[in-house]
């Protein structure tokens, strides 16, 4: 094996040359683009400024203790303020929370924790961890309307709920339900498989393991999981409208109607010109949004702090 | 003894407050291997970093002191002009998820070569020159991952010739290879010496001892700030060394 | 000892039933959507469905390829919008911003994607609107495709950014030291070695994003008009076909369902399987599409 001189031949040299004359162009070539890409960084920084800057100019206006505290009127020119409809949309995420939240949380320590059990049930139970992983994917990726539309098929018109809170808490339960199983699952696998191994080498159960070990460890990200599903609450408006009905009244109880901050919005903008209260719903909106941003931040760098200490 | 082609002068590292590398002045002979060993941690890779800059893409990195290149200061240097004059072997071998052509025609595609007969020439040597052009010529289009570990180093290899380097650095370049590989890495090595001045590091001492002509001893304590020991012809290294810790080290009184 | 294994059990019973729920909704929703469809689909066939572009309930007329042009229409045109600036984002987030900037960017990109759809729509109204119907071509009513695929394009940003910023982060480190190393600038190591290995997740994001884009009901509804026709230039200029109303799929679902019976009512639902089939196909495709592009990392 005899390696030969490469360093010299034509082809070589000539790439030396060109290099050398092009590397004025590509740093020009670099220069350039670098700063196209600041400038679209500016543009997105700009459209958030924007749109969070009008809606809050504007919206401020029409935002005042009364407009708080008092329910809508109604009519053409959207008399009122929000009142009604903040207590529903809470209602609403109370209501969406307790039935998704056991059960994506069930399902997600469910598809963690019993992965690697084939001894007892063995087959069964790995093809329904296929499907149900499956399912949630699949789950993930349907638009909002589809679940508007089969929570009106089943829940609105078969089982006779009528456009309802229970109607809409139970579509909407199905919508968050994902987002709650992945978040869970992804807070679960954090936690340290010497965890669990001490945990059932001291003879704890599978059950004792999880509920005293895994599940306390796992709180900070199950935590944000529903604090992501309580914006999502928040900010849905297509599976509400066709199954919570619309009434801006309270309701009484599981199946009267009713109407969110988000569904008020669409209404005061579709049908009538109270332009000024729309923004300050919106308004109200956003900020409920960022506080939950906040929340969430705050979780996830205690958790990365907390991540950091232990290593 | 040969010309000087790389050099530092009291030259010292930092990552933010932490002083990785303390007052390092050495002078590295042309066209010869030089191999850098010491224990883990004494900054022996951070330190080979150092001549194609490669330490820039570490946030709050600062230095002080010189270096080197043809007598050149690296640090006002161009750095892309920098990295075409000295080349790098990683190690683990680190190709492309690309073919072995476009593994190879990568570096003078950036700069610009496009033509087509020009491209295949200079992979065609370049593979000749890593010692792979027979084992390879045939599937040229196969994915440069598809290769096994040994041919893949050397085909990183070909690509770092292939932008016609006079200097590269090899960052244990056979940590991740079997014995086979290794040794073919090695006889390598020794045949591209004669035409490229080649730093290696390494913590396999039989293996500074087999490829390189010179060796530079790193040595660290608590501090954890790596330093200069000694830095000698290979041969007297390993004989006769001057310094207490060298002779520790080459004898395995340390891990 | 006993009564710790038979908690173990009922527990594991317990979970058992709530992790089935999520195949369980997802079987209902096939079911119940697809059952009511089939009226509809029986009395017109899928040609009488998808190949007919009048939608007129009153006359029994339930053409849908108006919305599934519609649909489509807005959904391109968002992302020639979107999709430059949300993948610049991505590399600019990924790889040339410095930490301080990162700080200022990433938390305005999550921001707009909390942002509801509906306060989207609104700002669309309000703003968007009235600034399209300045362009003076007769029928220009500022409502339609222009106007959503803007609301659209902006909705659809944040996804995309942010998963192909993890995308690009998620490649080896080594793969740019040797871009690097080789004497490529940082430039060409982004456009030759970080993006071609990043290829597949950004493909998913695209694929989100469509997904989103498709599926958004309200700011749709709000901004492009809702007339059913299909989209046509309003003058000579060809271009003006953007300024066109259209009706998104969604929006049809939307907007008629609370009030619709019957065969009506199940032609609402045979919209909701088009929807549903429109998006599965584009996963399908795009999937494709990834994959076949990707010989040599196999």
């Amino acid at each position: 094996m005899n390696v030969p001189d490469i360093t010299s031949t034509n082809a070589m040299n000539l790439a030396e040359k060109r290099s050398a004359a092009d590397l004025r162009r590509r740093q020009a070539a670099q220069k350039l683009s670098f700063g196209l890409f600041w400038l679209g960084a500016l543009v997105v920084i700009l459209i958030m400024l924007v749109v969070v800057g009008y809606v809050f100019i504007t919206g401020f206006k029409s935002i005042n203790l009364q407009f708080l505290t008092t329910p809508p009127k109604g009519g053409l020119s959207g008399e009122g303020g929000i009142s009604t409809t903040v207590i529903t949309t809470l209602y609403l995420v109370g209501l969406i929370l307790a039935i998704s939240a056991p059960l994506g949380i069930g399902a997600a320590v469910f598809l963690i924790e019993y992965q690697g059990q084939t001894q007892s049930g063995g087959k069964f139970i790995r093809s329904l961890l296929q499907v149900v992983n499956f399912g949630v994917e699949t789950l993930a990726g349907i638009p909002s309307i589809i679940f508007g539309l089969f929570g009106y098929a089943l829940f609105v018109s078969t089982l006779k709920f009528g456009f309802s809170l229970l109607s809409a808490a139970l579509a909407g339960a199905c919508l968050v339900l994902p987002t709650i199983i992945r978040t869970t699952q992804e807070a679960l696998l954090t936690v340290p498989v010497s965890l669990r191994e001490g945990s059932l080498a001291l003879g704890a159960t599978r059950w004792q393991t999880i509920s005293k070990v895994v599940l306390p460890a796992a709180i900070p990200g199950i935590i944000t999981g529903i604090m992501l599903s309580v914006g999502r609450i928040i900010s849905e408006t297509a599976v509400f409208y066709v199954t919570l009905g619309g009434s801006y009244r309270l309701p009484k109880n599981l199946f009267s109607g009713g109407r969110t901050l988000s569904l008020h919005l669409f209404y005061l903008a579709m049908d009538t010109n109270a332009f000024e209260k729309a923004m300050g719903t919106g308004a109200v909106l956003i900020v409920s949004i960022i506080l939950i941003n906040l929340i969430i931040d705050l979780i996830s760098r205690k958790l990365s702090a907390g991540v950091r200490l232990h290593q | 003894m040969n010309a000087i082609k790389l050099e530092t002068h009291s030259y010292s590292l930092y990552y933010g407050k932490f002083r990785a590398l303390e007052d390092i002045s050495i002078e590295i002979p042309e066209k010869q291997v030089t191999a850098i060993i010491g224990p883990s941690g004494c900054g022996k890779s951070t330190f080979l970093r150092t001549f194609n800059r490669m330490n820039d893409l570490i946030p709050g990195v600062r230095t002080e002191g010189q270096a080197l290149l043809d007598g050149e200061d690296i640090f006002s240097m161009d750095v892309v002009a920098l990295r075409q004059r000295v080349g790098m072997v990683f190690q683990k071998p680190n190709p492309f998820p690309k073919s072995i052509y476009d593994n190879v025609a990568y570096g003078p595609r950036v700069n610009g070569i496009r033509e087509k007969n020009v491209l295949d020439e200079i992979v065609e040597t370049s593979l000749r020159g890593a010692a792979l052009w027979n084992e390879v010529k045939d599937n040229l289009g196969k994915s440069g991952l598809a290769l096994s570990g040994g041919q893949q180093q050397r085909l990183c290899i070909a690509r770092a010739l292939a932008v016609k380097p006079s200097v590269i650095l090899m960052d244990e370049p056979a940590a991740s290879l079997d014995p086979i590989a290794t040794q073919r890495i090695e006889e390598l090595i020794r045949q591209l010496v004669e035409h490229y001045t080649i730093v290696i590091v390494t913590h396999n001492m039989q293996q500074a001892g087999r490829v390189s002509d010179y060796t530079a001893f790193f040595f660290t304590d608590e501090s954890r700030t790596g330093r200069l020991v000694e830095f000698n012809l290979t041969r007297k290294i390993f004989t006769n060394p001057q310094d207490k810790r060298t002779e520790d080290y080459i004898t395995g009184r340390f891990g | 000892m006993q009564t710790k294994l038979k908690v173990d059990k009922a527990v594991k019973a317990i979970l058992l039933v709530s992790a089935s729920f999520s195949i369980l909704i997802v079987i209902s929703i096939f079911v119940f959507i697809f059952r009511s469809s089939l009226p509809a689909f029986k009395e017109f066939g899928i040609q009488g469905l998808l190949g007919e572009l009048t939608w007129r309930p009153a006359n029994g007329m339930y053409g849908i390829l108006a919305m599934v042009v519609g649909s489509v229409m807005v959904t391109l045109m968002a992302l020639v919008l979107g999709v430059p600036l949300a993948i610049a984002a991505a590399i600019f987030l990924a790889e040339i911003a410095p930490r301080g900037v990162q700080a200022v960017v990433r938390p305005a990109v999550q921001l707009l994607a909390g942002i509801p759809s509906v306060v989207y729509g609104l700002f669309g109204m309000v703003v968007l609107v009235p600034l399209v119907r300045r362009i003076p071509v007769t029928g220009n009513s500022g409502y339609g495709l222009l106007s959503a695929a803007i609301v659209l394009a902006v909705m659809i940003l944040p996804t995309i950014t942010s998963i192909s910023e993890d995308a690009i982060r998620a490649v080896p480190r080594s793969y740019k030291e040797a871009s690097l190393a080789l004497g490529a600038t940082h430039l060409q190591t982004i456009f030759q070695v970080l993006l071609p290995a990043a290829k597949s997740g950004i493909g998913a994001a695209l694929i989100l994003g469509i997904g989103r884009a498709l599926g958004e009901t309200m700011a749709m509804i709000m901004v492009i008009g809702n007339s059913v026709i299909l989209p046509a230039p309003l003058d000579n200029n060809p271009l003006t076909v953007f300024l066109s109303q259209a009706r998104t799929l969604t929006g049809n679902i939307a907007v008629e369902i609370n009030y619709a019976s019957g065969l009506h009512a199940s032609a609402l639902f045979a919209t909701g399987v088009v929807l549903f089939v429109l998006i599965m196909l584009v996963n399908v495709s795009a999937r494709a599409i990834i994959h076949r592009g990707n010989p040599s990392a196999g």
